[in-house]
C-alpha cells in the first residue's frame, strides 16, 4: 500500500510540521502545558463523582478509574495522530483540498502528516501517566492475558476512535459547518467511553456501547483486568473484540471519505 | 519513471497531452424558498467542454467570472470528479490515477498556496522534492535554473508567510516545475501582481513555453498575458467553448476593428463614403476623429483624406483583445 518513498514524504512532512510549530515557541509550550491541565481535571471529575455517590453503575472507584484512564490514554493516542483530522471542514470550506490533491500522496496521510499536532503530545503523556497510576492503585492479579489485554486495548481504542474522528470529518464534505456534528461522536464518544456501560438507558447503550463499539474501549477491558464479572451478562472474551471493531469502524470511515473525497465541490476560484 | 521515458522518445511528432470530450459538471445549488424549504436546482458549470492539446502548446483558457474555467481545470488535474464526459491528460484519466497524474502535472493556483506557510522557501522546495521523490540532482538543477531565472535568491531563507506576492508567486511557479511536469496549469497566476512581477513572470513563461516540452494551459483575466504567452486561445462562456484558435481569428470573426484617428489643421466635416467605415467618435471641436474600419485598408481612407489636404497627423490602433472579449462576454 504505502511505498518506501511515499513514507518517507509523510514523515518529512511532519517533521516539517514540527519544526514550523516549535517557531512560536511560547504559544506551543502554553498550548502544551494547558492539554496537560485538561487530563489532570478530567481525572478530579472522577474523584469527585465518588464522593457524592459509593458507587458509580454498580461499580466501585478501582473498576470506573481503570475504564476511564484506558479510554482516556486511547482517545489521548487517537487525538495526538488522527485528531487534526476535524481541521477537514476548513480545508473544504476554503478549497484549501485542491492543494493536497494535486500532489502524488494519499490525501488522508498527507492531511495528518500536514496538520500534525505535535502540542498534543501533551495530553497523550499525561494521560499515560495517569494510566500508569491507576493501574498501580487498581492492583490487579497481573496474568499474561491481563498483560496482552492491557498493551490490545489502548491500541484498538485509538484505532476506533481514530476511525470516528475520520468518519465524523468526512460529514464536512457534505456539510461544510459539521464540526460540531463530528464532536458529538469523538468528544462526546470519550466521555461515554469512560464511565460503566452499566449507567446508560438501554437505547443509548446499545448504539453507542455496541453499535459504535465504545464499550470495548474501557468498560470491558477494564472488567476483564479486575476480575470482574459484567453484571449485564456480557461474556468476558467480549473484551478481546475491539480490533474488530475497531477494524470495522475503519471500513466504514474509509468508505465514507471515499465517497467524500469524490463529492468534494472545491470552491472559488 | 515512464515520463521521463516518452518525453525524450516522442518530441518531434505532436503528441495529444491533453483531450476533453463532452465534458460536463453538474452542481447542486439549493436555495432556500420561504422558511425552511429549500429549493434544489441542476446547474452545469461546464457542459459538453471538448478540447485538445498537443505537447509543447500554450493555451490561453478564458472566459468570464463563473463561465467553467477554474471547474474545467480541476477536472483536469483530479481534484473534481466529472459527472460525465471524457478527460485525458498525459493519457490517464485523471481522478482515478490521481497520484499517477500528479507526478506528470504542475499546478499553480493564484489563489492558493502549494507552500509551507510558516517554514522558509528553501524548505518548501526541499519538502515537494521528497513528497514527488525529485531524484536530487534533478531537483538542484531545476532549482537552480528557476532562483537564476526568476531572481530567488534574496528570499529563499524567509518565511512564505513573510513574502510580498509577487516574491510567493515566484516561489509557486518554482514549486510546480521542480519535478519536471509534462503539463503545467496556471490558474490566474498573475492575478493581484504589479506590472514588474507580471512582466517578470510573463518573460519566465515564455521562456518555458519557447523550449517546447512543456504543455501550459493558462487561465487569466489579464489579456495580457494572452497576448505574449499564448497563440492559441480557448473561450468559455456558460460552460461551453465559444472559441478555439488564435487571436487573430477571434478578432476576425467577432469584428474586432482597426481605428484611425486622424488630427486635422481646422475643424472640418469629413465627407467619407467609403463602405466599412464609419466615423466613432468626433473630438477637440472637431479637429479629431476616429473611423472604425471594417475590413478596409487604413491607407485608403488615409489616402482619401489626405487628399483634401489639412491632415496634421495620423494613427493606427489596432483593436484590443480586451474589445474582443468584452463583446464576447456580453453577447
Amino acid at each position: 500500500m504505502a511505498e518506501p518513498t511515499a513514507v518517507r514524504a509523510y514523515v518529512r512532512l511532519v517533521q516539517a510540521q514540527i519544526r514550523s510549530q516549535t517557531q512560536y515557541r511560547t504559544s506551543f509550550c502554553i498550548d502544551v502545558a494547558s492539554c496537560a491541565l485538561s487530563t489532570l481535571v478530567e481525572a478530579a471529575v472522577i474523584l469527585v463523582v465518588f464522593r457524592v455517590s459509593p458507587t458509580v453503575g454498580g461499580f466501585g472507584l478501582r473498576e470506573v478509574l481503570v475504564m476511564s484512564a484506558l479510554a482516556v490514554f486511547a482517545f489521548d493516542l487517537a487525538d495526538l495522530t488522527v485528531g487534526n483530522i476535524e481541521r477537514l471542514s476548513l480545508y473544504v470550506r476554503k478549497g484549501m483540498l485542491d492543494a493536497i490533491l494535486v500532489r502524488p500522496l494519499r490525501v488522508l496521510p498527507q492531511l495528518l502528516a500536514t496538520d500534525f499536532a505535535l502540542r498534543r503530545i501533551g495530553r497523550a503523556a499525561q494521560s499515560f501517566v495517569l494510566l500508569a497510576v491507576v493501574l498501580v492503585y487498581a492492583a490487579p492479579h497481573w496474568t499474561p492475558a491481563r498483560v496482552l489485554m492491557l498493551v490490545l486495548t489502548p491500541i484498538a481504542g485509538c484505532a476506533l476512535f481514530a476511525a470516528v474522528f475520520v468518519a465524523g470529518a468526512c460529514v464536512a464534505f457534505w456539510f461544510v459547518e459539521s464540526g460540531e456534528i463530528a464532536n458529538a461522536f469523538t468528544y462526546g464518544g470519550k466521555e461515554f467511553a469512560r464511565y460503566p456501560a452499566t449507567i446508560y438507558p438501554g437505547l443509548l447503550r446499545r448504539v453507542f456501547g455496541y453499535g459504535v463499539g465504545l464499550a470495548l474501549v474501557g468498560y470491558h477491558p477494564a472488567l476483564f483486568l479486575t476480575g470482574h464479572a459484567d453484571p449485564l451478562g456480557g461474556p468476558a472474551w467480549l473484551a478481546w473484540l475491539s480490533p474488530v471493531v475497531a477494524a470495522f469502524a475503519w471500513l466504514i470511515a474509509l468508505l465514507m471519505w471515499r465517497t467524500g473525497i469524490r463529492h468534494y465541490r472545491s470552491t472559488g476560484s | 519513471m515512464t515520463a521521463t521515458g516518452t518525453m525524450t522518445a516522442i518530441k518531434t511528432e505532436t503528441e495529444t497531452m491533453i483531450e476533453v470530450r463532452d465534458l460536463r459538471k453538474e452542481f447542486t445549488v439549493r436555495r432556500k424558498v420561504g422558511r425552511i424549504r429549500r429549493e434544489s436546482r441542476t446547474v452545469a458549470a461546464v457542459d459538453g467542454v471538448a478540447l485538445s492539446v498537443v505537447r509543447g502548446e500554450t493555451v490561453g483558457y478564458i472566459g468570464p467570472n463563473g463561465a467553467g474555467k477554474s471547474t474545467t481545470l480541476k477536472m483536469m488535474t483530479g481534484i473534481l470528479t466529472p459527472t460525465s464526459g471524457h478527460v485525458r491528460v498525459c493519457g490517464l484519466e485523471p481522478v482515478p490515477r490521481r497520484r499517477r497524474l500528479a507526478r506528470r502535472i504542475g499546478v499553480v493556483f493564484g489563489q492558493r498556496s502549494q507552500l509551507w506557510w510558516d517554514l522558509p522557501l528553501r524548505e518548501s522546495f526541499r519538502l515537494l522534492g521528497f513528497v514527488y521523490a525529485v531524484p536530487r540532482a534533478e531537483h538542484q538543477a531545476r532549482l537552480r535554473r528557476c532562483r537564476a531565472m526568476l531572481e530567488l535568491d534574496e528570499f529563499m531563507d524567509t518565511p512564505v508567510r513573510q513574502l510580498s506576492l509577487g516574491q510567493r508567486m515566484r516561489g509557486e511557479i518554482t514549486a510546480a516545475l521542480l519535478h519536471g511536469p509534462d503539463v503545467l496549469f496556471l490558474d490566474e497566476p498573475t492575478i493581484g501582481l504589479d506590472v514588474v512581477s507580471k512582466q517578470s513572470l510573463r518573460a519566465f513563461l515564455a521562456e518555458i513555453g519557447t523550449r517546447g516540452d512543456v504543455t501550459t494551459v493558462l487561465t487569466t483575466h489579464d489579456l495580457a498575458d494572452i497576448e505574449h504567452l499564448c497563440r492559441r486561445l480557448i473561450v468559455i462562456d456558460r460552460g461551453q467553448v465559444v472559441h478555439d484558435g488564435t487571436l487573430e481569428a477571434l478578432h476576425a470573426r467577432y469584428g474586432s476593428r482597426r481605428r484611425v484617428v486622424v488630427d486635422l489643421d481646422e475643424a472640418r466635416v469629413l465627407d467619407v463614403r467609403t463602405p466599412g467605415v464609419t466615423i466613432e467618435a468626433v473630438e477637440a471641436e472637431g479637429r479629431r476623429v476616429t473611423f472604425a474600419l471594417d475590413g478596409v485598408p487604413a491607407g485608403e481612407l488615409i489616402a482619401t483624406i489626405a487628399r483634401d489636404g489639412g491632415l496634421r497627423d495620423v494613427s493606427v490602433r489596432e483593436p484590443t483583445i480586451e474589445e474582443v472579449v468584452a463583446r464576447l462576454y456580453r453577447g
